[in-house]
């Protein structure tokens, strides 16, 4: 459609889980609604094609949520994994809201399924979309197409015209031709900057280039920059992101979930010296994933290898692509590339400070190593039992957290404490609001319902004013 | 398939994820049988992060299709019978039938069929009833005999799997040996297989584009199959009739077989046409070129077949009687020399898959 000149309410910038709930919470509310998405309608849906939960508090069990989830404990969880630098009021109003979540899913014909087989830590906290993130991308989608949300695709916001903390007019592209969308409300739902390769390498130098992008390659944090640039204020650390450890042969873009690896914590991690460097069995892997991605970040080279012994090669999802294979461990050094008198040392002294316990992969057993730097904490097996199999892991990117400050209505706050009148942001571009450091399975997209649909509901209140 | 082990998004969506999930290495059998526990419903083509355009361009309904229809002929005897069916939509029946039609007339005795006496709606006159048995019961019998040997088949290479790579996450069980069977499996198989269970997830029906649902697809089955089932019925009774009380045909129209074969031919009519509709409206990327010859082939005939019953039922008593029940008999003709190489055989292969899938469930959850 013609978005030429266009006049309208509400305009939503970015067309992912954040953005969908924005628009389709602001037609409710009456506006008249323009969804902007920059990515061509086949790769709609940001990052969010590529989830499969969401993390939400309960009382009661339901249909899909086994269990309760108080508020208390997962407000508690917040705070433990980002080790309190999160905005607090905002982390409350987060897990409050998130009681509402299903029930919204459920409004726009998205369905849950009970937890998905092989995830066991998660089925008394995240509620699964039925067929995953993009399914529910669909169903919201036809939603809004059905309630009259005009949505465009292949669109890419690319500036903003703000002063006086009010934006006055947005420039897009569409097919080459430049365009102006006015609209009384702005909701900035556009994502982070992780597909932004020149903007990584500002923060990480060369070693961005090691760098895997989990997800779509339209986040390129265009909006974030023009709004950190007029004056919105920065919330969260340039080089604090959610990064995992994934497969070092997945694509650079888009690889999405079937490239993680959940080996990690039932055997060793190296670098390419042969050396571990990290405590593998910290804490439930659902805590702990999100951070490795930062951690190979600072290897030599990027560059980190999960080594596992036939016990337990049955006990993680299968990765896409195939382990490396051997007998022993010098064997595997050589097919991994790695120096085979460190490998073997390594795992020589691990096995030896291996103490004994019972092994229990869904709780924090009591096997564990002493004496070494660093131990592992549980799950710490002897590596003794042929195959052997290993995994090549680079970082792989979910999303950035260096975004834009908001307050409980979801508005942009500006550098002079004040909040912008018109312009909302949720989802990936304010995440950093409530993630200083850290995360915990499904919390992204608790943080895009639940600030979409406030910023939704305020924009529209705005715009009717 | 890795992608699928790797990724499981779609797991609830039916059967086909969760079977996968037991292997990481797929070889023929358990394609055969993994493709026609899948029912297309078009759910899973939609939910993928890696169906087209990403570079590992996952199309899960249309694989599946491909090898299914594969598998037909696998488990077929001649193969090569079923690739004019596969190839040429509607010729190939109309070629049928046309073949079939020239048998017809021989038989009614080359000139006999046109010096029938006044309409007695007699079809015995037109071609005697011992001819008639002989033909059809020999055809019929020719039809069950090669699907029979079919279902064998690919039950015996379905049952038992290839063990392939067992070692899969949550499932410590060595699959090289055969599991037992148990009666136990057969009625939760029954039941989706007559209710269609699978062409609907969670209530919500199939797909047929990106959120496009329509529950018209299950009920024009339903329509079909129990139209078909309704039609044998009616000719299973007339047969009883005949041999049992000796009844001849015509048979009132209150009668029985009539009765029953009116209903069922309204289902045998509107059902094949409206999947015949259906199958326009949906997205081409579900299906494959030679699937979707098979379907058209199918469907085709069964309408023909109900068609021109409905005109012999409606016009026995008139002058054109013959030529109609030769038309007719001639249709069905073709459809039973069909039935083993073309789309019917669906039923079977699929009723068998579901029937080792709830076998291999009871296994798993006895074992857990």
């Amino acid at each position: 459609m013609q978005v030429d000149s266009l006049v309208v309410d509400v305009a939503v910038l970015g067309g992912g889980n954040a953005g969908l709930c924005a628009a389709l919470n602001a037609r409710q509310h009456g506006a008249g609604v323009v969804l902007v998405e920059s990515a061509p309608y086949e790769l709609r849906g940001g990052n969010s094609r590529h989830t499969r939960n969401l993390r939400c508090s309960h009382d009661l069990p339901t249909d899909v949520l086994r269990g309760t989830y108080p508020e208390e404990e997962f407000v508690a969880d917040v705070i433990r994994v980002t080790e309190g630098r999160t905005d607090k009021a905002l982390t409350r109003l987060l897990v409050r809201e998130s009681v509402r979540c299903p029930d919204w899913i459920g409004r726009f014909g998205g369905r849950l399924q009970p937890a998905l087989r092989g995830t066991l830590h998660l089925d008394r906290t995240n509620a699964f979309f039925l067929g995953g993130g993009r399914a529910l991308m669909n169903a919201y989608y036809a939603a809004a197409a059905r309630l009259g949300v005009h949505i465009v695709y292949g669109t890419e916001a690319r500036g903003l015209d703000v002063s006086d903390r009010t934006c006055h007019a947005i420039s897009v592209r569409s097919d080459g031709h430049d365009q102006i969308i006015r609209a009384r409300a702005i909701v900035l739902a556009a994502g982070g900057f992780e597909s932004n390769l020149g903007w990584l390498g500002e923060i990480w130098g060369k070693a961005a280039d090691n760098f895997v992008v989990r997800g779509t390659p339209y986040n390129t944090g265009t909006l974030l920059k023009q709004m950190l640039d007029h004056g919105a204020q920065p919330v969260g650390e340039p080089a604090e992101c959610h990064a995992i450890a994934v497969d070092a042969r997945a694509p650079k873009f888009d690889g999405g979930i079937v490239t993680r690896l959940d080996s990690l914590p039932l055997g060793i991690v190296v670098n390419r010296r042969g050396e571990r460097f990290y405590d593998e069995g910290e804490e439930l892997w659902p805590k702990r994933y999100a951070i490795w991605g930062r951690l190979i970040a600072g290897q030599p080279e990027q560059l980190a290898y999960s080594i596992v012994d036939a016990k337990v090669a049955g006990l993680f999802l299968p990765s896409v692509f195939p382990p490396v294979s051997a007998n022993s461990i010098r064997e595997l050094a050589i097919g991994l590339d790695l120096p085979p008198d460190a490998l073997d040392a390594t795992v020589r002294a691990f096995n030896h400070a291996v103490t004994g316990g019972t092994f229990d992969r869904d709780r924090l057993d009591t096997c564990r190593t002493e004496g070494l730097t660093p131990n592992k904490s549980h799950w710490a097996l002897p590596l003794d039992s042929p195959p052997f199999w290993g995994y090549p892991l680079r970082p792989g990117i979910t999303f950035t957290y260096l975004g834009i400050k908001v307050d409980e209505t979801a508005r942009v706050i500006m550098t002079d404490g004040h909040p912008a009148t018109n312009l909302f942001a949720a989802g990936e571009i304010m995440a950093g609001n409530l993630l200083g450091t850290g995360y915990v399975a499904g919390v992204g997209m608790t943080i895009g319902t639940v600030f979409g649909r406030i910023a939704g509901r305020e924009a529209a209140a705005h715009a009717s004013l | 398939m890795t992608v699928c082990n790797a990724c499981r998004y779609c797991e609830a969506y039916c059967p086909v994820f969760p079977a996968l999930e037991r292997q990481t290495t797929f070889l023929g059998p358990d394609l055969a049988y993994l493709s026609n526990l899948c029912h297309n419903c078009g759910e899973c083509l939609y939910a993928c992060p890696y169906a087209p355009p990403h570079e590992f361009g996952i199309n899960v309904p249309g694989t599946l299709a491909a090898i299914r229809v594969g598998s037909y002929a696998a488990y077929s005897w001649p193969r090569r019978f079923t690739a004019p069916w596969r190839r040429q939509r509607i010729w190939t029946p109309l070629l049928l039938v046309l073949g079939a039609l020239l048998v017809a007339l021989a038989v009614a005795g080359g000139g006999g069929l046109w010096q029938v006496a006044p309409p007695t709606g007699d079809f015995y006159r037109v071609m005697p009833h011992g001819i008639m048995v002989v033909l059809f019961g020999a055809t019929f019998l020719m039809a069950v005999t090669v699907l029979a040997g079919g279902a064998i088949r690919f039950w015996r290479d379905v049952r038992a799997g290839t063990g392939a790579g067992s070692v899969a996450f949550g499932n410590s069980a060595d699959r090289a040996s055969a599991p037992p069977v148990r009666t136990g499996a057969s009625w939760p198989a029954l039941r989706d297989a007559l209710t269609l269970r699978h062409l609907q997830v969670q209530g919500t029906p199939c797909t047929d584009a990106v959120e496009v649902r329509r529950r018209w697809r299950r009920w024009f089955h339903h329509l079909t199959f129990y139209g078909f089932a309704l039609c044998f019925a009616s000719t299973s009774v007339a047969a009883l009739y005949h041999t049992g009380f000796g009844w001849r045909a015509p048979y009132p129209y209150t009668s029985l077989p009539v009765t029953l074969g009116a209903v069922g031919g309204i289902g045998l009519l509107i059902g094949p046409l409206g999947l015949l509709t259906l199958r326009r409206l949906r997205d081409d990327a579900l299906g494959t070129p030679d699937g979707d010859s098979l379907d058209v082939s199918l469907a085709a005939l069964l309408a023909l077949t109900s068609a021109t019953g409905f005109a012999v039922m409606i016009f026995r008593q008139s002058s054109e009687m013959p030529v109609l029940l030769v038309a007719h008999l001639s249709v069905v003709l073709g459809l039973f020399l069909s039935l083993p190489y073309g789309k019917f055989v669906h039923g079977i292969y699929r009723s068998l898959a579901l029937v080792k899938y709830y076998a291999e469930e009871r296994e798993r959850v006895g074992r857990a």
